[in-house]
């Protein structure tokens, strides 16, 4: 049975149609990239997936059990999905420590001290065991994306969500994330990742999907995608057309 | 006939202005509360709630002041009620405070950016948590200067309760002037007296709102 | 028995609400057009002046956004004379609307003006125009378009605040409610259309301004 599985994802707004009929079967433990050119739905999808944008048609499953779009059913899903973002956004007025603990504390009802052990559990786990204290504006963009990620982690969700979270960093920050991303990968966490990391993409990920106008123009393991692409899309994408 | 001295115009005057003071500080934190409740049903998501916060923000900032004072001193006499002008005063300037601090923080929440909020729904957290966690209290650090700001209107805003007869500052400035018959030296010691109070109000504003900005870029 | 609303008696004096609208009117558009003209003057002396003009400036816009618009009336109204000044009293409105407006205007307009991106100006001075000329042609449209919204909802509290002027006897939208009070001892009902009225100019107003703007200041959206 796959940990999510998107059937028939259908998403537009007005007339535009971003997402035309999605389905994908992601198995547990599996790491995937989506790749493709901006606007071809692939932010859209993975913020389908957390119920961050309604879908018109379609459906998502969460460990075999149908997403609710209601306010309930949403905090059901997305304590199974963890989300992380481009912007990292998090939340200014707390530490790092902070941040951390918020959900634990008050979506599961730990207390503060079962709620801190867990917190520095996770940012030892991202490298940032001794930042517990400090807060977002103190620390580099790296950084503060390893909190965002220890954030989520926190949670204990089954999958993350990862939507082109290197893509705002300075250039030398960028594979301390992904030193992260590989770790977690390396444990075996399931991770659903939009990316322009195309070397990352190759070296960790199971299985690329590559998006184009809304639909899932191709699928495969890196090495076929990388070494054998099937459509010029993908050809030009990629930058690999023959000559 | 009584013989005025200049002393004894500001002596008369500073005594009323004491009660400039307590209105003004009453109905700042009966309108906070109210405004508190209004921005409340302003921001959740909920359309009757919004529509009601709306149309009461609307009224409110759509009317005179001065209307919303004659109306609250005459209302409770169609139930066979005589209010004082004291209350009447209090009632009015809450309810008026109360929509335009709710639009002011209105604007303070929706200064949140939006990854806030979403960052929050994607951590589970429920509707109210998000708000009370995550975007009150950044909101209400960029709000203590435009409130504070407001307080200043709250003050002018006393000198209209002088027309239904509470005896503050201004009302007392007329009473003066139609003993001593100065109403130049009378009514420049009135606007003075104003100035004292709300200048500093004003500069604290702006120094907080300066002290904000200069916090933000150090980020 | 519950009070028996009656507004029929408060409507039979539609003339006298008629002419009250036409006089908080008249102070309205009085007040706007001087009152901005004048903001747009303190806000150059504040912004391009000498420094005596700053001075003198940034004081009257401090006093008049300090202390209530009933105070400034009722100093120039009774307290003028003194100094050999006699106002009528729509004179003493009028001129007191011009005033407020005035202060409040030229603190919105400064802070339009101050957004001006310092490229514009050099572009100016680098095409040989003076400070004056550079003012005028290049900073201040884009000023206003700037703060029209924050300039509009001004206005509209200055009609709004128009009301106290009947305590000086000008005849306007207030002076009329208590007139019609005064004449069919019914207080509330005549508040309450008076306050209805006053809400629906704040509306049309509102409206008018957003129009003017867009008439104003076409394809100028960007801020």
């Amino acid at each position: 049975m796959p940990l999510i599985k998107l059937t028939n994802l259908h998403k537009s707004y007005g007339n535009h149609e971003v997402l035309k009929g999605i389905s994908l079967d992601i198995a547990a433990g599996e790491v995937i990239a989506l790749i493709g050119k901006s606007g071809s739905g692939k932010s859209t999808l993975l913020r389908c997936v957390n119920g961050l944008e309604s879908f018109q048609k379609g459906s998502i499953d969460v460990g075999g059990q149908p997403a609710l779009t209601n306010a309930a059913g949403l905090r059901i899903l997305r304590q199974k999905v963890g989300m992380i973002f481009q912007q990292f956004n998090l939340f200014p007025h707390m530490t790092a420590g902070r941040n951390v603990m918020l959900a634990p504390m008050v979506v599961k009802q730990m207390s503060a001290g079962q709620a801190e052990e867990i917190a520095r559990k996770m940012l030892d786990r991202v490298g940032l065991g001794t930042r517990f204290d400090s807060y977002p504006g103190q620390m580099s963009g790296g950084q503060q994306q390893r909190v965002a990620i220890a954030r989520a982690l926190a949670m204990e969700p089954l999958a993350l969500l990862c939507d082109e979270i290197t893509s705002a960093l300075d250039p030398e920050l960028v594979s301390e994330v992904l030193a992260v991303m590989r770790d977690l990968a390396g444990q075996g966490m399931t991770l659903v990742m939009v990316t322009h990391e195309m070397r990352f993409a190759r070296d960790v990920c199971h299985r690329l999907v590559f998006m184009h106008q809304g639909q899932i123009h191709e699928i495969g393991s890196p090495e076929h995608i990388f070494a054998a692409p099937q459509t010029p899309e993908l050809r030009q994408f990629l930058g690999v057309e023959a000559a | 006939m009584m013989n005025f001295s200049t002393w004894d115009i500001i002596h008369n005057l500073l005594l009323a202005a004491r009660w400039t003071v307590a209105l003004s500080l009453a109905a700042f934190f009966g309108g906070g509360m109210m405004g508190a409740l209004i921005l409340f049903l302003r921001v959740v998501p909920n359309r009757i709630a919004g529509l009601v916060a709306r149309f009461y923000i609307e009224v409110f900032q759509g009317t005179p002041l001065l209307m919303q004072l004659f109306l609250a001193f005459f209302a409770p006499a169609l139930f066979g009620m005589n209010v004082p002008a004291w209350v009447a005063a209090f009632a009015a300037l809450t309810l008026w405070t109360a929509a335009f601090l709710a639009e002011i923080w209105r604007g303070c929440v929706e200064a949140i950016p939006k990854g806030q909020w979403e960052a929050a729904s994607s951590l589970a957290l429920p509707y109210i948590a998000q708000l009370r966690y995550i975007v009150l209290p950044q909101a209400l650090r960029i709000a203590v200067a435009p409130t504070v700001g407001f307080l200043v209107q709250v003050v002018k805003g006393t000198a209209l309760t002088s027309i239904i007869g509470f005896v503050e500052l201004s009302k007392a400035g007329t009473i003066i002037t139609n003993a001593t018959f100065e109403p130049f030296t009378v009514y420049g010691c009135v606007a003075l007296m104003y100035f004292a109070l709300c200048w500093p109000i004003s500069q604290s504003s702006r120094w907080l709102e300066r002290r904000l900005n200069a916090a933000h870029q150090a980020h | 028995m519950g009070y028996q609303f009656d507004f029929s008696d408060v409507l039979a004096y539609w003339p006298v609400l008629l002419y009250g609208v036409v006089i908080t009117l008249e102070l309205t558009v009085f007040g706007t057009i001087l009152g901005v003209a004048l903001g747009i003057f303190c806000a150059w002396g504040r912004t391009n002046g000498s420094k005596t003009l700053r001075i003198a400036v940034g004081l009257y816009v401090e006093l008049i956004r300090n202390t209530p618009f009933l105070v400034q009336l009722f100093f120039i109204f009774f307290g003028l004379p003194a100094l050999g000044l006699e106002l009528s009293a729509i004179e003493a409105a009028i001129l007191a609307t011009v005033i407020n407006l005035g202060a409040y205007s030229a603190e919105i307009i400064r802070a339009g003006i101050e957004a001006t991106p310092k490229g514009q100006l050099e572009a100016g001075a680098s095409l040989g125009l003076t400070s004056i000329e550079t003012f005028r042609h290049v900073v201040l449209k884009p000023a206003l378009a700037r703060i029209w919204p924050a300039l509009s909802a001004q206005i509209v509290i200055v009609m709004l605040g128009t009301a106290v002027c009947s305590q000086i006897s000008v005849q306007e939208l207030t002076y009329a409610a208590s007139f019609i009070q005064s004449r069919s001892f019914r207080a509330f009902e005549a508040y309450f259309i008076v306050t209805a009225i006053y809400l629906g100019l704040a509306l049309i107003l509102r409206q008018l301004l957003r129009l003017c703007g867009r008439f104003l200041f076409p394809a100028q959206r960007h801020s």
